[in-house]
């Protein structure tokens, strides 16, 4: 017998994640400054640490409620009407999830039968894709354009419109671009989305990494609010990524049919979790600033280096990601990433990972220090000046 | 605003180039030498430091934290009797207080012995003192924000995430 032969389908077709590959690659070299990740540097805050142990000190060592412990819901929507203007019924409209990338995956489930078309806005992050085929559901494709600074165009949505489309997958800030949308750039996408009935999934993971204007979002729309869920979590704004706290905020009936998949497999994020996330809302915004101001310098002094160096990068506005064309070098994202790495020990990732659309970047992470930052400059423009570039000034 | 970054990224780090903080806070080269000269005039940077762990050092340190009650005098309050102790060169820090003690004063030796000597005969001796208190520090966990103990933080983080 072989064991292969009973592997699912969809699971057998599922393609090998092109950043696992270059994690492997990375793990035999020594001495290699990584901007390749994608969680930040700074460890959790050490009072929402603390609010963790003291949890499991007090005993509270079992399953919570499906959704999530009722004072973390009351504070994720407390917490969402003062810094984003929303609101949301802690009872109906919230559900607490292990990081977004539970409630991305049970979304889809929630919401696709077989043939139901999602449009994904890509390059974008790996789990879209792979969770989409899991339901049978099918991915289409929206490329986002550097010309367009990585943003949804109201052109774009329509092109990818068909009889059998019911989601709309968008993620800004976002991950792999630093790519953001602003209220103008929303509201040129509203009436499309209305008009076809689309579900939007928003996936804000990144919405307290901003570091020009204000964090939007589609829910802002209150002519299709309803037809908005978004996907947040604690990883990124409170470096909790390790904690696995994320959680699903929109309209009562899909909650409620997410909490259903969510209570079968997953029964309640983890506990202590859910007590150090209360003490993040209560008490972490602070931290969040500085280390926002943080991500700000680096982000700054990378785009900065990679312009110099002839690599056209524009300036994001939100995430901690910048998304160099490696084009000028004639190089594939995949041969230049991997060369980059053997000839001068920095680790990206090339932007093909993240879907074709990707094809001629990479994605480089500034979740790192100054000084990391600095080194790491200095040994990718050395790998550069072989192919002879011109400097660039976008 | 701008000045209130720059003062944010010396204080983590006075060795910052101007170059790189001008890219950093978006402005040009000179506008930052100004900010900073200007910054010095003002005295809002008093001094760039260093942090040292003299514990992994050969020299002999010793610091110890005073506390020191004083009379205050009319029309000048504290002022003139702190700046007979603070003009001593051994006087790290000082500062005035509320609570138990007047002034809290910091001070670097060499040996027990050197400050002892200080307390004993230049201190305590000083006009409207009434009273010192000496604590000998036995280490140093952290100072100006900086954790002295060797604990390799070798980063967890796997080399490559999504
Ligand atoms: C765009 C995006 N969404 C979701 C996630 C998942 O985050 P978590 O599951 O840790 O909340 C990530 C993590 O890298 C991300 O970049």
């Amino acid at each position: 017998m072989k064991l292969e032969d009973k592997l699912s389908t969809v699971v057998k077709e599922m393609k090998p994640s092109g950043i696992r590959k270059f994690f492997d690659v990375a793990k035999q070299i020594e001495d290699v400054i990584s901007l390749g990740v994608g969680e930040p540097d700074f460890d959790t805050p050490w009072h929402i640490r603390e609010a963790g142990i003291y949890s499991v000190e007090q005993g509270h060592t079992h399953y919570t409620e499906n959704a999530g412990l009722p004072a973390l819901r009351q504070q994720i929507c407390e917490y969402y009407k003062e810094r984003y203007q929303l609101d949301y019924a802690p009872d109906s409209d919230c559900l607490v999830t292990i990081g977004g990338s539970e409630a991305i995956d049970n979304c889809f489930r929630a919401l696709l039968n077989p043939g139901d078309e999602v449009i994904v806005a890509t390059p974008c992050f790996v789990s879209y894709e792979p969770t989409v085929h899991l339901t049978g559901g099918v991915v289409k494709y929206l490329q986002l354009r550097s010309e367009d600074a990585f943003k949804v165009t109201p052109e774009a949505l329509e092109a990818c419109i068909t009889d059998k489309s019911k989601l709309l997958m968008i993620n800004f800030p976002g991950n792999p671009t630093g790519g953001t949308m602003s209220e103008e750039d929303y509201a040129k996408l509203v009436p499309i989305i209305k008009k076809h009935e689309l579900i939007v999934i928003s996936d804000e993971i990144y919405s307290e990494l901003i570091y020009e204007g204000k964090h939007t979002s589609l829910a802002h729309f209150d002519e299709i609010k309803d037809q908005v869920l978004i996907i947040n979590g604690f990883s990124k704004a409170f470096a909790m990524t390790g904690w696995r706290l994320g959680y699903l905020l929109g309209p009562s009936t899909i909650i409620k049919a997410v909490t259903k998949i969510h209570q079968y497999a997953i029964m309640s994020a983890p506990t202590v979790s859910q007590y150090a996330a209360i003490e993040a809302l209560k008490n972490g915004q602070k931290n969040v600033d500085a280390m926002r101001l943080a991500y700000k310098a680096r982000r700054n002094l990378i785009v900065d280096g990679f312009n110099k160096m002839g690599l056209p990068t524009h300036l994001p506005k939100g995430a901690f990601y910048i998304f160099p064309d490696i084009r000028p070098t004639g190089l594939s994202s995949d041969e230049f990433c991997e060369r980059l790495i053997k000839e001068q020990r920095v680790a990206c990732v090339p932007g093909s990972a993240f879907g074709e659309a990707g094809a001629g970047f990479i994605r480089v992470s500034y979740a790192s220090s100054l000084e990391e930052i600095k080194e790491a400059l200095t040994r990718i423009s050395q790998f550069v000046e072989q192919f002879n570039v011109k400097p660039s000034n976008t | 605003m701008i000045d209130l970054e720059l003062l944010m990224l010396l204080s983590a780090n006075a060795k910052y180039e101007p170059a790189d903080l001008a890219v950093i806070l978006q402005t040009d080269l000179q506008d930052v030498e100004k900010r900073i000269a200007a910054l010095e005039e003002k005295k809002i940077i008093c001094g760039y430091h260093t942090i040292i762990n003299w514990d992994k050092t050969s020299e002999e340190q010793v610091t110890s934290i005073i506390y020191c009650d004083a009379i205050p005098e009319r029309d000048h309050g504290y002022d003139n009797i702190a700046k007979k102790i603070y003009n001593y060169p051994e006087v790290e820090s000082m500062y005035l207080t509320s609570g138990k003690s007047d002034f809290i004063i910091m001070i670097h030796g060499q040996t027990m012995k050197e400050v002892a000597s200080f307390v004993a005969t230049k201190l305590a001796c000083i006009e409207g003192i009434t009273s010192t208190s000496t604590l000998f520090v036995l280490q140093t966990y952290k100072t100006s924000g900086v954790i002295m103990k060797d604990e390799t933080t070798t980063s967890e983080r796997l080399l490559v995430t999504p």
